[in-house]
């Protein structure tokens, strides 16, 4: 995974990014696999690998890519980009040392066999409004990317 | 040896699947078995396309090579292997020399949770269903992949073409598949299930094939799948990724030799992997056919004879043809392959008729028998049916089979619901 995050970045072709991309999200679902979470880790590979990276890399073919490797590569964010990053790091550090006290030290009874209808009975009982609300944002992010890419309706 | 022996047999006694079983010896030769079956199971296709697409047109297709060209496919495969290994100068060389395999994987991985029978599979997972929709929906990228490192534009357009086509089919063949997938909760309250097996035996446990369910609706949605599985595999009449007379031979023109082989094995197994999901979910899986119409253990006895009788007919077959071959000396070799082919079959169907034998494999033999159904499915379409524009292709996905699949969804899960609050 982490092999994978570092050729996104760094690879100037952007279609080697894209597919390095993939092998993260895959490598992200082998670690919710590991997690006992198969459920999560199918629709990882079913949404991410295999649906939105493709409309990625259906939309990069599309540009020119010669001309893109020419031109300079821009990053006019790195100070921020810093800023989060070792933030993001020092948190892990944190983890890390604090682990035992923060987090149970014995391992979670595993819930394999009806993790699927775990995760049903949770979104659609306990985190129903939450849910809802998140499929209301992606409705409207779909409007709105309609009435952006029509002029005329 | 002891231990070995005792680790190796102790897994017969179980009903489970090896992978269940965490049996590493029985994995490892399930997993073998299936892949020597996928590649026969392609090879046979191979012939039977060109001989029944050759049938249809009135042409006589392989005639050369064996008895009714049956040696052609072994001929073609080694002409592929034989030829050079060409690499465009322009092409992107790790992505060109990646794709075959990213298909053959996304298109062989699937087949570790086809159920073949109840304990017939590699493994069983709780997830079974939506890890083969994404294994197989991987198999786009190695497509992409292909007709971009090409560095060419028909492979270019031939990949693009392909990967709009399947991300788009993918949404209407989800929510055909959730439909199913609601009606395996239906017998007893949290018996909902995702894995294969679960899925079959919830179709026995209701003692009902889910494309007769609440019918339309089970015949609908089983259609909508249907048609997206052939849009899904890239095949006529919806074979834009390909289209020989527009763009040569789409995403895999520039490949040549032992590579094209790999996309055409892949192209092959994912057709039996998607096939065999509609058998799963709609067809009843491993289940006899008229499991209630003729029940009984009178019938029970008749089905088991037919997996023997089936074969010993093909052997027949190949008898009848061998004394039909010309008497000509140059074909005394020929005949003698057939009827030695002949008895084999007839060998075969034998042992399968023994009851003791024919318990543990009745249950691949309908898989297979209802896959080969849907595989002769595909060549009639593409032998009857013009290839469509890509223009209609979307019109049809997004305008007719998802407001399809949206509508048969709903009005599922509500007769579901009227059915447990009134108890129909």
């Amino acid at each position: 995974m982490l092999i994978g995050g570092i050729a996104v970045i760094t690879r100037k072709n952007p279609v080697h990014s894209a597919l390095a991309l993939i092998v993260t999200l895959l490598a992200q679902a082998s670690i919710y696999l590991m997690l006992y979470a198969p459920f999560v880790a199918g629709v990882q590979i079913i949404l991410y690998a295999g649906g939105i990276m493709v409309l990625f890399l259906f939309v990069i073919m599309l540009v020119s890519i010669d001309r893109s490797i020419r031109e300079r590569q821009f990053n006019s964010q790195w100070v921020v980009g810093m800023i989060a990053a070792t933030a993001l790091g020092g948190l892990f550090i944190a983890v890390y040392t604090k682990g035992t006290s923060i987090f149970p030290d014995r391992a979670l009874p595993t819930v394999e066999n009806d993790n699927t209808q775990k995760i049903a009975t949770m979104l659609y009982g306990q985190y129903m409004f939450t849910f809802e609300i998140a499929s209301l944002l992606l409705l409207v992010a779909i409007i709105g990317a309609v009435v952006m890419a029509k002029k005329r309706i | 040896m002891g231990p070995i022996i005792q680790y190796i047999t102790s897994y017969l006694a179980s009903d489970q699947t090896p992978g269940a079983a965490g049996n590493v010896f029985w994995m490892l030769v399930y997993i073998m078995l299936v892949f020597v079956g996928l590649s026969v199971a392609v090879i046979a296709m191979n012939w039977l396309e060109r001989k029944i697409l050759a049938h249809m047109q009135v042409r006589l297709g392989p005639m050369r090579v064996g008895p009714h060209g049956l040696l052609q496919p072994i001929a073609d495969a080694i002409k592929l292997l034989l030829k050079e290994d060409i690499m465009p100068a322009e092409a992107d060389g790790l992505i060109f020399w990646i794709a075959p395999f990213v298909v053959v994987l996304a298109a062989f991985t699937v087949f570790v949770v086809v159920p073949f029978g109840p304990t017939h599979a590699i493994t069983d997972m709780n997830i079974g269903i939506l890890f083969m929709l994404g294994v197989s929906s991987l198999s786009v990228l190695g497509i992409v992949m292909a007709g971009w490192a090409s560095n060419s534009h028909y492979p270019l357009i031939g990949a693009l073409r392909s990967s709009a086509q399947m991300v788009s089919y993918e949404v209407a063949m989800g929510l055909a598949v959730v439909s199913a997938v609601l009606m395996t909760s239906l017998n007893a309250e949290g018996t909902g299930t995702l894995s294969m097996i679960g899925i079959v035996q919830a179709q026995q446990a209701q003692g009902e094939w889910f494309i007769f369910k609440f019918f339309p609706l089970g015949l609908i949605a089983f259609f909508i799948f249907a048609v997206a599985m052939v849009a899904e595999t890239n095949r006529a009449p919806f074979d834009l990724a390909e289209a020989e007379s527009e763009l040569t031979a789409g995403f895999h023109t520039e490949y040549s030799g032992f590579r094209w082989s790999l996309f055409f094995l892949a192209e092959y197994s994912a057709m039996i992997a998607v096939s065999s999901i509609a058998v799963t979910l709609w067809l009843g899986g491993w289940l006899r056919p008229f499991p209630n119409m003729l029940s009984g253990a009178t019938w029970d006895q008749i089905f088991s004879f037919l997996p023997g009788a089936t074969f010993l007919f093909f052997g027949a077959i190949c008898f009848y043809n061998a004394v039909r071959m010309p008497k000509h000396p140059l074909f005394r070799i020929q005949t003698i392959g057939l009827f030695g082919f002949g008895v084999v079959l007839g060998l075969i169907g034998l042992v399968l008729c023994i009851p003791a034998v024919s318990v543990h494999i009745q249950d691949i033999f309908w898989f297979s028998a209802k896959i080969a159904a849907f595989m002769y499915l595909y060549i009639w379409y593409r032998g009857t049916f013009p290839r469509y524009r890509f223009d209609q292709l979307m019109q049809m996905g997004w305008k007719v089979l998802l407001p399809m699949g949206l509508g048969v969804l709903i009005l599922t899960a509500s007769v579901a619901l009227l059915q447990q609050i009134w108890h129909l």
